[in-house]
């Protein structure tokens, strides 16, 4: 029996986007001496993922600057990909990163090294970037590049052991090249430009996940086909904030982000966050996010026939769809008693709320479980509700 | 050249290019950044945290990446 799996795709690409993050905001000062304890759940669409996250940043004497990160998720999946196609599962994935700073007069030279392992996927990336600081400090420029290598299996059951599948073994390349310049424009006012531009090549779809196309002959009125994926895919992300400290201690942020790729998906991201002190020890922050994509240009919720194209596709990611998440966080400042070498410590609460709408991609489970009265192709447009919810302590040393 | 080496190459360019410029007088002084320097105003407050967002994003999104994020420690999820 397949297996399959809601997270397979576009999970794994973005672990080479994301060690981009490890570039430093200023070049000229290294990170904290930081500890984040982390508990994460995310629960939504059949699917709950929770696991901790544990981030530790360390100075070495003025120039050199460490930091660790042991993250973990562990997946019980019902969602409708697999209703649809295979059987509930559940599974672990671990990552596990170490990372470096060398700070010399205004430049920061930032490397490191992410590994992530799950049953059916192994993934390790590769990143550097350097920073430099200029006019004054008042501009920071940031160049980054990282470098992915994926192998990807398949999970099948055999005898009731799930085991990879040995005749699938796929690899994946990925290639992320970062610009970034942050620019202090007033005494209040922070302005940043972030341009990356990836590409990915080799087996970039999800082993389980199927296409369908109209089948006249089948009582639910269609049937299921592998999906078609091309093997490459260049990307151009372009994104602008400004970051505003109000009069009375608060901070007012803006984002947008333009997305584009040669697979025809353009997308738009918008976010606007809130963040303030109340009293002596709490902070609070609000925010909204707004995010809008079409759909990729060989994505069909369903084909009219069989082989209709040289690529098909049926993933929920590559659908045209809009999303709004709201958050709130709430975090408290404490002090440790006798552990005086601790010089700060909060603890935060934080909950997200996602509301996702497709606008092509349909609830099939309504013509699998009820084909009498929904035909494959006019189900109800799916719609994902999630909650997001993050728990964590921070201790500054 | 590849498009990719080439948006590498301006980049470099792009870099050389305004390192050579001649002092600029900065606007705000250091002394006058007080409100920049107060710990709202770091572009991540906690990159454990905004990481793993950002994972949870790009794992139910087409678009990835430019997500501005930075900050000290990688936190990569």
């Amino acid at each position: 029996m397949q297996l399959s799996q809601s997270l397979r795709g576009a999970s794994r690409p973005a672990l080479a986007a994301l060690c981009l993050a490890a570039v430093p905001a200023v070049a000229g000062v290294l990170p904290e001496d930081r500890a984040d304890f982390l508990y994460h759940r995310y629960q939504g669409g059949g699917i709950t993922v929770q696991g901790p996250s544990i981030l530790v940043q360390k100075k070495i004497g003025d120039h050199f600057a460490v930091n660790a990160n042991y993250y973990q998720d562990m997946i019980s999946s019902a969602s409708i990909d697999v209703l649809l196609s295979a059987s509930p599962y559940k599974e672990t994935r671990t990552q596990k990163s170490v990372g470096a700073e060398y700070l010399h007069g205004k430049t920061t030279y930032s490397a490191g090294f992410i590994n992530s392992v799950e049953p059916d996927y192994k993934a390790n990336t590769a990143y550097y970037s350097i920073s430099q600081d200029m006019f004054g400090d008042l501009t920071t420029v940031t160049l980054s590049y990282s470098r992915g290598w994926d192998q990807i299996y398949r999970d099948i059951k055999v005898n009731g052991q799930i085991v990879n599948d040995p005749t699938f073994h796929q690899r994946a390349d990925h290639r992320v090249y970062g610009v970034s310049i942050s620019q202090i424009l007033t005494r209040s006012l922070i302005g940043t430009l972030n341009y990356q531009f990836s590409t990915d090549q080799g087996y970039l779809a999800s082993p389980y996940r199927e296409i369908r196309y109209v089948d006249p002959n089948n009582p639910i009125g269609y049937t299921l086909a592998p999906q078609v994926y091309p093997k490459t895919r260049t990307m151009d992300a372009l994104s602008a904030s400004l970051k505003y400290y109000l009069p009375y201690r608060a901070a007012l942020t803006g984002k947008y982000r333009f997305f584009t790729d040669s697979w025809g998906i353009v997308a738009h991201t918008l976010q606007l966050d809130y963040v303030q002190p109340v009293r002596h020890h709490w902070t609070l922050d609000g925010n909204i996010r707004y995010y809008r994509q079409g759909a990729a240009s060989f994505y069909s919720d369903i084909f009219p026939y069989a082989d209709y194209s040289n690529f098909m596709a049926r993933d929920r990611e590559l659908a045209a769809f809009h999303s709004i998440t709201l958050g709130l966080e709430a975090s408290y400042a404490f002090s440790i008693p006798r552990l005086t070498w601790i010089q700060k410590s909060t603890a935060t609460l934080s909950f997200n709320r996602m509301m996702v709408t497709y606008q092509d991609y349909r609830d099939a489970l309504y013509s699998k479980f009820d084909p009498g009265v929904f035909k494959g192709g006019a189900e109800p447009l799916y719609t994902l509700d999630a909650s997001i919810y993050q728990a964590y302590v921070s201790l500054w040393f | 050249m590849n498009i990719s080496l080439r948006v590498m190459a301006v980049a470099v360019a792009l870099l050389v290019a305004v390192s050579a410029c001649s002092p600029i007088e900065p606007w705000v002084k250091p002394y006058e950044r007080e409100h920049l320097a107060d710990p709202l105003m770091a572009l991540d407050r906690n990159p454990v945290s905004s990481t793993y967002l950002d994972h949870v994003f790009e794992t139910r999104e087409g678009a990835r990446g430019a997500t501005g994020g930075v900050g000290g420690g990688c936190g990569c999820n």
